[in-house]
């Protein structure tokens, strides 16, 4: 007798968990109560028993995927006589108004609902209603039919079918899989609608007056405290509101759109989220900035970019940067070390694996180049090509993702001249680079107008000293601003 | 009792009994209170420690297998639990909080009993007067108070039963528990006030509370006090019982602090490894209640393989039959809700009551 295990609510009222690692696989035999796998909720990481003695004949969620609360995750061959108690498969936990369709005495064998099981989450976190027997049902199906057809993602729509990446159910599951983990295209088609605005903030006697003058709160713009709704706002509501309208005026406050939207910490911008604090509380950081006159730099650009011998190759000041970084790194290489809190030392490294902050649809991802200081001026160009269309089309493989030594992000992209960037954990400097501008300055002692770069160096003050770190990032601003000066260098 | 032979601690007026290694210490002060614990007693602790334990295992996991909301693990308190637990009289009366599932356990309680309220079925689990224990209190330290106010009832009944009152360390920072002192010191109430200082109250460790022990406190509100290793089951039974003896003759309220330590997380919605350092952690394992009597026990040649064997298979059948009864626990009627909020029906209940009738029949299949 097959039997699922629906992934219980771990922890007082959460909606998902994600499958951390599995510990069992297909075919395994298990025992009541063995480990099975890890899990973590938003409160704990967790290990989970198996609630069966049987064969494990599938494993639905693969281990990284955040899996909504009554979703079948594991299922065992069990022996018949040890499940006697029919609750474990059969109607799936999502759709109550299934299990419910019935008169309750039409269904001897009561399902067991375990706790946790009963409300499966929709995409706003909430429980899932049962279908209303009036009128309601009309709106509900209404609100399922366009889940059949996948709605269109990046990832999917680069897939051919959804069913050709089995290997990656987290990212392209079938819709038709489940009510459970359809039901967000379905909400999300028709979010507004559906999704109540958040309670206007305002006092029970300022509630009152609303009332009484017939005042919709909704409609009041708050400009109390936290946008607290006071007397004079609902009062001066009520005054424009019987004077004639202007509609100009009006519009903006009649919306009832939401004023706050509730996002899941998931995903990128989770991982995002720890890396960045464990980096900020763990490695002291330090920012330098130094603005430099590139312009021969861009100078070398544009000669390389016309010469046959880069013809076909993507040169960029990111490029360029790239190796001056190289360049400047084998000179203080204090600046490509590792904290190894665990053994008391620090660790030099001998390659450079150069991480790429790199924005994608899925949040930021810093991948990084293998053995970076081994490259040409093409070989970086072709590699920081490659780099960034994987990471936009989210395919980086884990291996890239991880093992980089020194980072560059280029906030210049975004039109923004300075910034402090915060470490890629166990790195020891990230170097951001500013937008190329052209400003006056300083050039043969006149002003002219010059391109103009800022660099802003953040470094890990237990790695890098202020010595170290300013001569690293004066050394790559005299490459940039006389990429000459390489010959001095090397 | 406030004063003792000092020689017999290692941590400023700690009673010990039982090193962590198993080693019996003589003390003059508590050896004679229990000077009856002969072999057989010490095998049937252990037994009932390791049930506890694995007691208190079942149901963590059965709550990661969703047949529970949620469970408060006790492990690391076993000594703590079963010491005090197993020196009480049938007729003395316990006031608990949640965690006191070990004494629960003393105490006879039906093991699906123990469940229920942890699956949202009820909101007592058993009758406490079929077992004279009150209702597990989530309220923090409120059940000082009904300790208290219990105590008095039976000094004004004449009768020389106590109450004894549960809870931890996070405790004692509640206006409750220091309430219920007052109370307790000025009549002289056959109280106990039985502190299991697990050291961390959720996630806040108890120096944070506490900048002096915290059994010192007693004595500032005129109640006598001990501290005792919390898991040595030997010391843990000497104090309740000199508590117990102070109480039944007249002698008014006693104040343990029972030094033990939480092994496991606050709940199962809890994750210690946020907040609990690993060597700490560790340092206390080497503490652990049950190794340490196994050792006593094998240093008088009782820990045979039949023994053992016994306990273990002894506790796997307890696990089953918690499980069993888990699973067999049929969920109450939604309408059941309003059945025991008043002894009679009140017009404004009736009315919710209705209320959330017809809010059942808008949903299909509703009652």
């Amino acid at each position: 007798m097959i039997k699922d295990f629906k992934l219980p609510d771990l922890g007082e009222g959460l909606t998902e968990s994600e499958i951390v690692k599995w510990q069992i696989a297909v075919g395994d035999t298990v025992e009541l109560n063995q480990v099975i796998a890890e899990v973590e909720t938003a409160k704990a990481v967790v290990d989970l028993p198996s609630p069966f003695a049987g064969k494990v004949t599938a494993l639905h969620e693969a281990a990284g995927a955040t899996v909504q609360v009554g979703a079948p995750i594991v299922s065992f061959d069990v022996p018949a006589e040890a499940g006697a108690d029919d609750s474990g498969d059969g109607t799936a936990a999502g759709s109550g108004a299934d299990s419910e369709g019935g008169t309750p005495e039409a269904k001897p064998e009561r399902q067991s609902v375990l706790v946790g099981y009963g409300p499966a989450a929709e995409s706003d976190g909430r429980p899932k209603r049962r279908r209303r027997s009036g009128n309601g049902g009309g709106a509900g199906s209404a609100g399922v039919a366009p889940q059949a057809t996948a709605e269109p993602t990046p990832e999917s729509a680069t897939k051919p079918t959804p069913e050709s990446a089995p290997e990656d159910p987290a990212e392209a599951t079938p819709a038709a899989a489940s009510p459970a983990q359809a039901a967000p295209a379905a909400a999300s088609s028709n979010s507004a609608a559906s999704k109540p605005a958040e309670r206007p903030r305002s006092t029970p006697p300022v509630r009152k007056m609303a009332k009484d003058l017939g005042v919709d709160l909704t409609r009041v713009t708050g400009t109390g405290r936290d946008r607290l709704i006071t007397r004079a706002d609902v009062q001066a509501f009520a005054d424009t509101a019987a004077a004639p309208e202007t509609p100009g005026a009006q519009a903006p406050r009649s919306g009832t759109a939401e004023r706050e939207v509730r996002i899941p910490i998931k995903g990128v911008r989770k991982h995002t989220a720890a890396a960045m604090v464990r980096s900020a509380f763990t490695a002291p950081h330090v920012s330098e900035f130094l603005t430099v006159d590139v312009t021969p730099t861009m100078e070398l650009l544009a000669k390389l970019k016309d010469s046959s011998a880069f013809a076909g190759y993507r040169l960029t000041p990111l490029t360029i940067v790239s190796k001056a970084l190289m360049v400047a790194l084998a000179r203080n290489p204090s600046l490509n070390s590792r904290w190894d809190e665990e053994n008391g030392e620090i660790v030099q490294m001998n390659y450079v694996n150069l991480g790429i902050a790199a924005a994608t649809p899925r949040g930021l991802v810093v991948p990084n180049i293998k053995d970076a200081e081994q490259l040409s001026l093409t070989g970086l160009s072709t590699a920081l090509t490659d780099l960034t269309e994987t990471a936009r089309a989210g395919k980086t493989s884990p291996e890239n993702l991880s093992g980089g030594t020194i980072s560059i992000t280029n906030i210049g992209v975004f039109g923004i001249d300075a910034g402090t960037p915060i470490l890629n954990p166990g790195e020891a400097a990230i170097l951001a680079m500013g937008a190329v501008r052209k400003q006056p300055w300083e050039y043969q002692g006149e002003i002219a107008l010059r391109q103009m770069m800022t660099l802003s160096l953040s470094f890990d003050h237990r790695l890098v000293d202020g010595e170290q770190g300013s001569k690293f990032l004066a050394d790559v601003g005299a490459i940039l601003a006389e990429p000459g000066m390489v010959l001095t260098m090397v | 009792m406030s004063t003792h032979d000092s020689s017999s601690a290692d941590d400023g007026g700690l009673v010990q009994l039982l090193l962590p290694d198993g080693e019996r210490i003589a003390d003059a002060g508590y050896d004679k209170w229990v000077a009856d614990v002969d072999d057989d007693q010490l095998k049937s602790l252990y037994e009932d420690m390791v049930v506890v334990r694995r007691i208190d295992t079942e149901a963590t996991a059965l709550q990661r297998q969703g047949e529970l909301g949620l469970w408060p693990p006790l492990i690391g308190q076993e000594a703590a639990q079963i010491g005090s637990g197993r020196t009480l009289r049938q007729d003395d009366f316990v006031f608990a909080s949640y965690r006191e599932n070990g004494v629960a356990y003393c105490r006879g309680v039906e093991y699906t009993d123990l469940l229920r309220v942890w699956r949202g079925h009820t909101h007592s689990g058993w009758n406490p007067y079929d077992i004279n224990m009150a209702p597990s209190q989530v309220i923090i330290g409120s059940q000082t108070l009904h300790a208290t106010g219990y105590a008095l009832g039976c000094q004004q009944d004449g009768v020389d039963t106590v109450a004894i009152s549960y809870f931890g360390d996070g405790a004692t920072s509640q206006g409750d528990p220091n309430e219920a002192m007052v109370f307790a010191a000025s009549f002289q109430a056959p109280v106990i006030f039985f502190c299991q200082n697990n050291q961390w109250a959720i996630s806040e460790p108890v120096g944070l509370q506490a900048r002096a022990p915290i059994a010192s406190r007693a004595p500032g509100f005129g109640i006598p006090s001990m501290r005792v290793d919390g898991n040595d089951v030997l010391a843990v039974m000497a104090a309740t019982r000199i508590a117990l003896d102070r109480a039944r003759s007249g002698n008014g309220p006693t104040y343990i602090e029972a030094v033990t330590y939480r092994m496991g997380p606050h709940t199962t919605s809890d994750d210690p490894s946020r907040y609990v350092d690993v060597l700490e952690r560790e340092g206390w394992q080497a503490k652990d209640p049950i190794s340490r009597l196994e050792a006593y026990l094998q240093s008088r040649g009782l820990l045979t393989d039949e023994f053992t064997g016994r306990v273990n298979a002894t506790a796997d059948d307890v696990a089953a039959k918690v499980r069993e009864g888990c699973l067999g626990l049929e969920p109450p009627e939604p309408l059941s809700v309003f059945d025991h909020v008043y002894s009679e029906p009140t017009s404004w209940l009736e009315r919710q009551k209705d209320e959330y009738v017809q809010y059942l029949q808008t949903f299909e299949g509703g009652q």
